[in-house]
């Protein structure tokens, strides 16, 4: 839209959003920036309340009232936060579509999967039912929903969890859009379930070549398909690196102290290197670094200044006063 | 007679009856179908013949996805849901008979904890008393029952005059399921069914958990049935697996057994779905394709036939019976036709893992 040639996908800088009632002020997203490309998958990771969510949902505005959002969000160089509502409807579903975590309350239950995605196709493109149809039918064969045709008319509560998932995807692609937001899609689903739908993502992903912002909390869905990841705690970015160096050098003492927590191959003799504590109430964030009071590498600096991001490499960031010392090195004082 | 003195693991426990090769619980063909609403004759089949046994001291692991019964299960188990048929034996006395252990001193002996802790605990309640209920309605006087609830408030890691007062939605996720863990460890059960005990809390809460709930285990000489739809959790808490699929047990067996040398094709597409941790080395093609069928109508013979990449006719006509087919080692069994030398399957008799 403006003068910029050839914009970065997402563009975010400076991020904050505070949910304000009358009884406390929640502070969910703290002045977050961060960039997707074309053709990428970002994965935001963090635990439940850290922003990743609202983070997600800014960017195309899918807030509740009493949000209060500041700084700058730019989608494909247009200015999302500035946008007017007919322009936001139209980058929704058009430019940008999102898949939420539980696809039987995202779906509509008294419309047909193939009315729910025939709505989205007219909606955007204003062709007739028939071609609406038609589309419907061609995005649940490249979802990988059997016999499709006998599916378009069936109703949501007819559809297995993982068939409910491939439907919302497929509502999702209708429009062809270049990012697709996906919030937890695979969390709810089982096992078995889950890596078909994360493998089905990764390929759509690829070939159609569309940018994928992918939240979760869990490491090992970030694995199976992140490029990039950007890890969150209590409303902060803390670290961003290329998936594998993330998994395999972390840099910030969070990200290192959750590999470490995590079960994945544990020897069955020795207690789990948990982290000590819990995250901190959103509404009463503690001046300085909010992950210092659970933090091993610690220092006093720590406890009064938010640590500024440090780009140790163009793609690898970090935001930690102590990123230089070893953890071996520092013993936490109690 | 103080708290701490009863919970001593090093003095012999007067309610051990059976001695320590007499297995704490057995269960056998415990069964529940539920009446589908509108459709006469037709029933959720959510557990379906389900026999084994958990032994003294050991932690039972149950796997299996949605849907798969294991949740009944435990309810089962404590007649918390009523079984259909089928026999509990609880340290050698038939659970609910004459000459046996009436329900309620079953229930004094096993507690549960479950998955969701904020709706488990009385949001009108300060924790504190929520913890000495149990004691209390057990028999115990009031200030008894608090002193009780105090010192497990301590065992579980929350400081009883901190914490205590509060509550439920005064505290977070994990320190709620400590408090649940203790809620279930007030009435010094001998077994806690943990009913996904671990699921609904955040990664680094989750491992503060475990670490708590080994530990518990060690100091009061406790016997867990740990359910879980997370294998890496399970590998790690548990000595034995049972894993299950649409109402039924298709392995059961020593968890290094379950997870090195996996029999039944079912528990290999389980655990060949988890993520790898290793970008590297992603998996590139589903390990099976589709959903879990719907209990209502569960398939003949095998039921994990439908998804099976080995189903043959065989599987369709015959339900394979749970057995270690007198070649696999350490009492690990499956039902697999591929096991069974005389099933009539192609593969029997030569599958590629197993052979002892």
């Amino acid at each position: 839209m403006d003068g910029d040639a050839n914009p970065p996908l997402v563009q975010v800088t400076d991020l904050s959003v505070k949910f304000v009632s009358r009884e406390a002020t929640v502070h969910a997203v703290n002045q977050v920036s961060f960039t997707a490309r074309r053709g990428e998958v970002l994965c935001i990771l963090g635990e439940s309340g850290s922003g990743k969510s609202v983070t997600l949902r800014t960017l195309i505005r899918l807030l509740p009232r009493q949000a209060q959002v500041e700084g700058d969000v730019r989608v494909n160089g247009q200015d999302v936060l500035a946008m007017p509502a007919r322009e936001l409807r139209a980058l929704r579903g058009g430019l940008v579509s999102m898949i939420f975590q539980e696809p039987m309350t995202a779906l509509d239950p008294v419309y047909s999967v193939g009315q729910q995605i025939g709505e989205m196709v007219r909606r955007h493109t204003g062709c007739d039912r028939k071609a609406a149809r038609a589309r419907a039918l061609e995005l649940l064969d490249l979802v990988g929903i059997p016999s499709a045709e006998r599916r378009l008319d069936a109703y949501p509560h007819e559809l297995s969890g993982g068939l409910r998932q491939r439907a919302m995807i497929a509502i999702a692609l209708s429009c062809n859009p270049q990012l697709l937001l996906a919030d937890e899609p695979t969390t709810a689903l089982d096992a078995t379930v889950q890596v078909q739908v994360l493998i089905l993502l990764r390929r759509l992903q690829r070939e159609l070549g569309m940018g994928m912002i992918f939240v979760t909390h869990d490491l090992g869905v970030a694995a199976e398909i992140a490029d990039t990841i950007a890890v969150m705690y209590a409303g902060r970015i803390v670290e961003v690196g290329p998936v594998a160096q993330v998994l395999s050098d972390p840099l910030h003492p969070y990200t290192a102290g959750l590999l470490a927590s995590t079960v994945h191959g544990q020897r069955k003799d020795r207690d789990i290197d948990a982290i000590p504590g819990s995250p901190p109430d959103m509404r009463r964030l503690p001046p300085g670094c909010s992950f210092a009071p659970r933090c091993a590498r610690r220092s006093a600096a720590c406890r009064t200044t938010v640590p500024a991001p440090q780009f140790i490499a163009p793609e690898r960031m970090a935001a930690c006063l102590n990123l230089a010392a070893p953890a071996t090195l520092t013993v936490a004082t109690e | 007679m103080t708290h701490a003195a009863e919970l001593d693991p090093r003095a012999p426990d007067p309610r051990d009856r059976g001695g320590p090769a007499q297995p704490l619980l057995i269960a056998t063909d415990l069964r529940k179908h539920f009446p589908v609403k509108g459709a006469r004759g037709k029933s959720v089949q959510a557990v379906d013949g389900v026999s084994f046994t958990v032994r003294k001291g050991e932690t039972l692991g149950i796997v299996g996805e949605s849907g798969c019964g294991k949740s009944t299960l435990a309810r089962l188990l404590l007649h918390l849901v009523v079984p259909d048929t089928g026999e509990l034996v609880f340290d050698g006395d038939a659970v609910g008979a004459a000459d046996g252990i009436a329900i309620n001193a079953l229930r004094r002996q096993v507690q549960m904890v479950f998955q969701d802790s904020y709706s488990s605990l009385n949001p009108r309640m300060p924790v504190r008393d929520s913890v000495a209920f149990g004691p209390f309605i057990q028999g115990r006087k009031k200030a008894q029952a608090r002193d009780i609830a105090r010192a497990i408030l301590g065992k579980v890691g929350l400081d009883a005059d901190v914490f205590g007062p509060r509550y439920p939605h005064e505290l977070s996720g994990g320190q709620k399921q400590r408090v649940n863990i203790a809620r279930a460890l007030a009435t010094e059960p001998r077994m806690v069914i943990l009913d996904e005990p671990v699921s609904a809390l955040d990664k680094s809460v989750e491992a503060q958990v475990l670490n708590l709930l080994r530990a518990l285990k060690r100091q009061l000489d406790l016997t867990y049935v740990f359910i879980s739809h997370d294998l890496n959790v399970v590998r790690y808490i548990s000595d034995r697996v049972l894993v299950m699929y649409l109402g039924r047990v298709v392995e059961l067996g020593p968890v290094e057994a379950i997870f090195e040398r996996p029999l039944h094709p079912y528990t290999k597409a389980l655990l060949a779905s988890r993520p790898s941790m290793d970008p590297a080395h992603r998996i590139e093609e589903p390990p099976i394709s589709g959903d879990p069928p719907n209990p209502i109508d569960p398939p003949s013979g095998c039921r994990f036939r439908t998804r099976c990449p080995f189903a043959e006719a065989v599987c369709e006509t015959t339900t394979p019976a749970l057995s270690d087919w007198g070649v696999i080692a350490e009492s690990h069994i499956a039902a697999c036709h591929m096991h069974d030398p005389n099933s009539g399957h192609s593969h029997s008799g030569h599958t590629d893992s197993g052979q002892a």
